[in-house]
């Protein structure tokens, strides 16, 4: 019984901690500044420096209205076949696009 | 009297010069650097390798791109704000500034230097302006389909004969637009380009222009010598069916990377630069090199093509020699190498780094760098050499 507990105890922390980290909780303030250039300076050479579009899309928080934080990461990680959007997986990690992805909607940071 | 005639004429001419920085000058050495980040353009000279002075207030400056008039005084610069921005390089100050499009990605100057052309991602297509006043000549909207869609326009350039020629993104056509002095101008539209034509150029002779394809392996080629000119695909299928690396970055077909009888292309998807035969344009080799090509330009004498990265690997800068089809110095001079240009000789390269803040100036025969400037977040290089050839 007390074993039981303890597993569940544990399972109920990881996944607290899988939430947090798939929420990008856990970035330094020193990789989030890192993320916000990326996203303005390279994915801004096809979306644009002010996320307005260019050759891709527009990703302002009315563009991404109708779209969830999750299929927003996903489309970051694996890319969009048929299309310039590239896969950034394994140059990002999950909570990393998740947090990109969050930001986008609610009006990514200067 | 004419003491007090000539008192008089030199303080008119000290005035005079005043105006222009104190001294008469060429413009031949002049060149200008865009700070995107900051919406701002320094204006810098070759010979001493200095800045002279900087332009603010041009607004979104990611992307931006520079031709200039024929006289090399004035620079045009496009924004990718849909800003068309006049400055004058000899009083280094802003001298008109219009806002044409809602997002833009390039323009052109008219071999007589009268028209200014841009190239327009909304609304899709190209407004012209008259290059003295900047006031609209003509609109060529790229219109195309079934249900009036208009398409991104890229890959514009001048043509012989107060032609622009230019790439819509999303239809996959190349159009053809002459501007006459008066009336509507004259467009032939070319289909079947092939799919996502991200870039085009125009050879120095203005007689080939080439579009490059993201969607496919290979380039579409346009003669503008015959009386009806058509596409052609070349390089067809260079990849055969290879796996296609990511592109973090879109290359670009800046100019002809020419080299006596070959052509060095990047290629898309590939760490390699395409070699092709001139005369042919028949694949003859490749080049594999440090990552997914950006630039891949020529010195201008043609004896080596200086190539920059896409992220995440576009810390590195190296060269090729033409001759032996061989990568024979690679740089790291700092994240985000993002342009280089040569002055009109070949003897410098200058090249941004935009994370470092720094253009730095190399001498390409003894590969040592020669100076530094400071420069916020630079990113394209364009000297007033460009006023003098087709398609820059």
């Amino acid at each position: 019984m007390k074993t039981l507990w303890l597993v569940m105890a544990s399972l109920l922390i990881a996944g607290l901690a899988t939430v947090a980290s798939l929420a990008g909780g856990n970035l330094t303030p020193e990789r989030r500044d890192a993320l916000v250039h990326l996203v303005r300076q390279d994915c801004g050479s096809c979306h644009g420096m002010t996320l307005k579009g260019g050759l891709g899309r527009p990703l302002l928080p009315d563009n991404l209205a109708t779209r969830s934080e999750a299929d927003l990461a996903g489309v970051i990680l694996d890319g969009v076949p048929g299309t310039p959007m590239p896969p950034w997986r394994g140059l990002l990690e999950p909570d990393e696009a998740m947090w990109i992805a969050r930001k986008l909607k609610s009006g990514f940071p200067q | 009297m004419i003491v007090r005639f000539a008192c008089v004429l030199t303080v008119f001419l000290s005035l005079a010069t005043a105006a222009l920085g104190g001294e008469l000058r060429g413009t031949g050495d002049l060149g200008l650097i865009v700070e995107r980040a900051t919406g701002a353009v320094q204006i810098i000279e070759t010979t001493g390798r200095t800045s002279l002075g900087r332009v603010a207030g041009l607004g979104d400056l990611s992307h931006a791109s520079a031709v200039f008039s024929r006289d090399g005084r004035y620079a045009y610069l496009f924004g990718r704000d849909g800003g068309l921005s006049k400055i004058d390089l000899l009083e280094r100050k802003l001298v008109k500034r219009i806002i044409q499009a809602g997002n833009s990605i390039g323009g052109a100057i008219s071999d007589d230097g009268r028209l200014v052309a841009v190239s327009n991602y909304k609304p899709g297509g190209v407004r012209i302006f008259d290059a003295g006043t900047l006031e609209p000549v003509a609109e060529i909207p790229a219109t195309w389909g079934t249900a009036g869609e208009r398409s991104k326009v890229v890959g514009l350039v001048d043509a012989p004969g107060r032609r622009f020629v230019f790439t819509l993104y999303d239809a996959g056509e190349i159009w053809i637009a002459q501007i006459p002095e008066n009336g509507t101008p004259k467009v032939t539209k070319l289909t079947g380009a092939g799919k996502l034509p991200y870039d085009g150029l125009i050879t120095p002779d203005g007689r080939y222009y080439v579009a490059g394809l993201f969607g496919e392996d290979g380039l579409a080629l346009v003669d503008l010598w015959q009386d009806t000119p058509k596409i052609t695909r070349i390089l067809d299928k260079y990849g055969r069916g290879e796996k296609k690396l990511p592109v973090y970055k879109m290359p670009h077909l800046e100019g002809w990377a020419r080299a006596g009888e070959k052509l060095f292309l990047p290629a898309v998807g590939r760490h390699e630069l395409l070699i092709a035969d001139a005369r042919t344009f028949r694949e003859i080799g490749r080049v594999a090199v440090h990552g997914q090509p950006v630039f891949a330009v020529a010195r201008p004498d043609g004896r080596q093509v200086w190539v920059n990265f896409a992220h995440p690997l576009n810390d590195t800068v190296q060269v090729i020699d033409t001759q032996s089809g061989k990568v024979i110095k690679q740089f790291t001079p700092g994240k985000a190498v993002l342009h280089l240009e040569f002055t009109p000789r070949g003897e410098q390269v200058w090249i941004s780094v935009r994370d470092a803040n720094r253009v730095d100036i190399y001498d390409t025969r003894t590969m040592k760098r020669l100076s530094t400037l400071k420069v916020e977040s630079p990113s394209g290089i364009f000297f007033t050499a460009r006023a003098n050839r087709l398609g820059l």
